[in-house]
């Protein structure tokens, strides 16, 4: 990683635990430390319950992070107050899209005051007119029927959907996208669709994306940076091509293994890497820089075997 | 080879607020003993419809208005509910796709899987659950003996998955219905199951139909393959054959449309315009034609027949008609024909 690409989001030893203090204490995030660079698609990856969500959602404060900081453009946001005018202010910044195009639009209002939810909240539009002109701005950016903002969500088909949130995020004109499983629930055909789209939006804006994520063919495919998350922490980080060439990290490779490829011969031939969860870290093991900029979950004996 | 299933000819209507719905139109396939056949296609398709009307697992607002589904040559539709349910979980059984919801949370699992077993077979309590237990471990439960008292909740996703597996295994199945069986399930524990019905297969030789939206796990798993869309095979081959020698525009489609690990970000991913039609109203022509960058006039017109491409790989296409124009396939396709090349098979109509 060069060293002149601008950090628009830096986690430093972020946890996230929950019912603290109680025998099911969970923890989701386990001192997870990464930056995210202005213009580019981080992929976070990881199985259910690796805690790669709730990372997401503790970033745009979804959560009251339990420990550690979150600074966005420099400014530590994981103090700032719920409900403060502070906390408005960076939300203006910061949007989600959700996995699921079905629970995540209420199903009582028109397409056009959903999306235009964000620009009534922050005062956005000053008339009517203005509303409707920019909500079909924003459908039309979509790909989706400008003439169709007065239908209600069940009227759309899954993709389209997800294309009615993701005009709801763009509707602010935000910096900073959080994407948590976008197009898992679409199918096959559908989910290019909304992919290619995301990709065009963001090259027109300059938009930042953390992609969150299970399909990690996708996840490669769209991510500039790539980071693997198992039970709480980060074990992996690296661009996306080398995570993919070179991986390091034993739960890495098995989780690369497991990939099924739309390939007959391939199929065939391929071995999966078992992976042992009984002890998966040890106690003087840290996420650490082992190659340039290509992070491993070790303890310094192996990241200086790894560096030679 | 010995055809144990033959559906022909399927045709399931849905009463809905709407209107009726015509699910499937007119679908015939066979499965022969032993192999696994995987049924592709998008949610919508048809597929799971498909494969309920083998049991007649319909709900209430479905009917079967047309076809067969012969069983060993005995066609299925002219039994009785009370016949059927002699054959379900018995000779024929189905592993449905969400494990969190298809086993009762209030019995504990040595009951569940010994269920099928008293039901079907004049067999003691007793047996059954040391039938059961077998089962279980086989599956690969570990510690089966201790957990057969243990309730779902206490297991993991990829653990009542397996449960699920054990339920219709139990009586070994001539034939196995997996209805995306592992949809719901992480990558490695999905690779896991995959194996274990693999293994399954050979023990107790078992056919399988398996359904799925997920090619990856297609070219891994089947022996053939049906693509399905709005509610009609459009092609049909083994694995090979559609893998690498696909012929329909849709099966072009949904090859292209998935990134390959070798895919960078700086090629575009080339996705399925538009969406599928409704089937309240079915499209007179090729129901993929809206979509179908290679449509023709006739597409709009006419359902294309089914066209012969190699002994066992049929198309539903008129691009494969004689008088069609040549057209050329995706570069992703084309570089699959090349693969199909070097591994024997001969490109024709292309």
């Amino acid at each position: 990683m060069s060293d002149q690409k601008e950090v628009i989001v830096s986690v430093k030893n972020l946890k996230q635990y929950f019912n603290i203090g109680k025998p099911n204490m969970v923890k989701a995030v386990d001192d997870v430390s990464f930056d995210i660079y202005k213009g580019e698609t981080f992929g976070l990856v990881g199985e259910s319950g690796s805690g790669k969500s709730t990372t997401g959602r503790s970033i745009i404060r979804l959560y009251n992070p339990t420990d550690g900081h979150i600074y966005f453009n420099g400014q530590d946001i994981s103090t700032i107050k719920s409900h403060g005018p502070k906390m408005k202010e960076f939300r203006r910044e910061m949007q989600m899209i959700f996995q699921d195009p079905y629970a995540s639009l209420n199903p009582r209002m028109k397409v056009k005051d959903i999306i235009a939810e964000g620009l009534d909240v922050h005062h956005l539009v000053n008339s009517e007119d203005e509303r409707d002109k920019r909500v079909r701005e924003l459908l039309d950016m979509v790909n989706l029927n400008p003439e169709h903002m007065t239908r209600y969500p069940y009227e759309f088909s899954g993709g389209q959907r997800q294309r009615i949130g993701i005009a709801r995020a763009l509707a602010v004109d935000p910096q900073f996208i959080i994407a948590d499983e976008p197009i898992s629930a679409l199918d096959v055909s559908i989910q290019a669709q909304v992919v290619n789209l995301m990709q065009d939006i963001q090259k027109k804006k300059g938009l930042t994306y953390l992609f969150i994520a299970h399909d990690l063919s996708m996840v490669k495919y769209i991510s500039d940076r790539i980071a693997v998350m198992y039970r709480g922490k980060i074990v992996e980080l690296a661009d996306s091509d080398e995570i993919y060439n070179n991986p390091l990290h034993a739960y890495t490779k098995s989780l690369l293994s497991a990939i099924p490829v739309p390939d007959p011969e391939i199929e065939k031939t391929r071995t999966r890497i078992d992976f042992d969860h009984k002890r998966p870290f040890l106690d003087d093991q840290r996420l650490q820089e082992v190659l340039p900029g290509h992070f491993l979950y070790c303890n310094d004996e192996q990241a200086a075997k790894i560096k030679n | 080879m010995d055809k144990i299933l033959e559906v022909k000819n399927l045709h399931v209507d849905f009463d809905t607020y709407n209107g009726v719905v015509h699910a499937i139109r007119g679908v015939d396939f066979h499965l022969n003993a032993g192999e696994t056949l995987a049924i592709v296609g998008e949610s919508g398709s048809g597929k799971s419809i498909t494969v309920r009307s083998i049991l007649q697992l319909l709900a209430k607002n479905g009917t079967i208005s047309q076809g067969e589904v012969l069983y060993h040559g005995d066609d299925l539709l002219q039994r009785s509910d009370k016949e059927m349910d002699k054959l379900r979980g018995n000779k024929i059984s189905m592993i449905f796709q969400d494990p969190m919801t298809s086993l009762d949370p209030t019995m504990t699992i040595g009951k569940q899987v010994a269920e099928p077993l008293l039901i079907h077979n004049n067999v003691s309590k007793k047996d059954a659950l040391k039938r059961a237990e077998e089962v279980l471990r086989l599956v690969g439960i570990p510690n089966p003996k201790a957990r057969m008292n243990d309730y779902p909740h206490q297991f993991s996703g990829g653990q009542r998955q397996r449960i699920v597996i054990a339920i219709a295994i139990v009586n070994y199945p001539e034939i196995l219905i997996a209805d995306e069986p592992t949809t719901a399930l992480d990558v490695t524990v999905q690779a896991q199951i995959i194996d274990l019905l693999k293994e399954l297969q050979q023990k107790i030789g078992t056919s399988i139909i398996f359904i799925t939206h997920d090619l990856g796990v297609v070219a891994g798993i089947a022996d053939r393959v049906a693509v399905m869309y709005a509610g009609r095979l459009v092609e049909y081959g083994s694995v090979n054959d559609v893998f690498y020698n696909p012929q329909h525009p849709y099966t072009w489609g949904l090859l292209d449309s998935m990134p390959t690990l070798d895919t960078s970000e700086s090629d575009r991913l080339n996705s399925i315009p538009g969406t599928p039609p409704n089937l309240l109203n079915p499209p007179k022509g090729d129901a993929f034609a809206p979509r179908n960058a290679y449509a023709m006039a006739i597409d709009e017109e006419e359902q294309p027949p089914f066209f012969k491409v190699s002994k066992h790989h049929y198309a539903a296409t008129w691009l494969l008609h004689p008088d069609a124009p040549k057209v050329t396939p995706p570069a992703s396709i084309l570089k699959r024909y090349e693969k199909f090349k070097t591994l024997g098979g001969n490109v024709e109509n292309v």
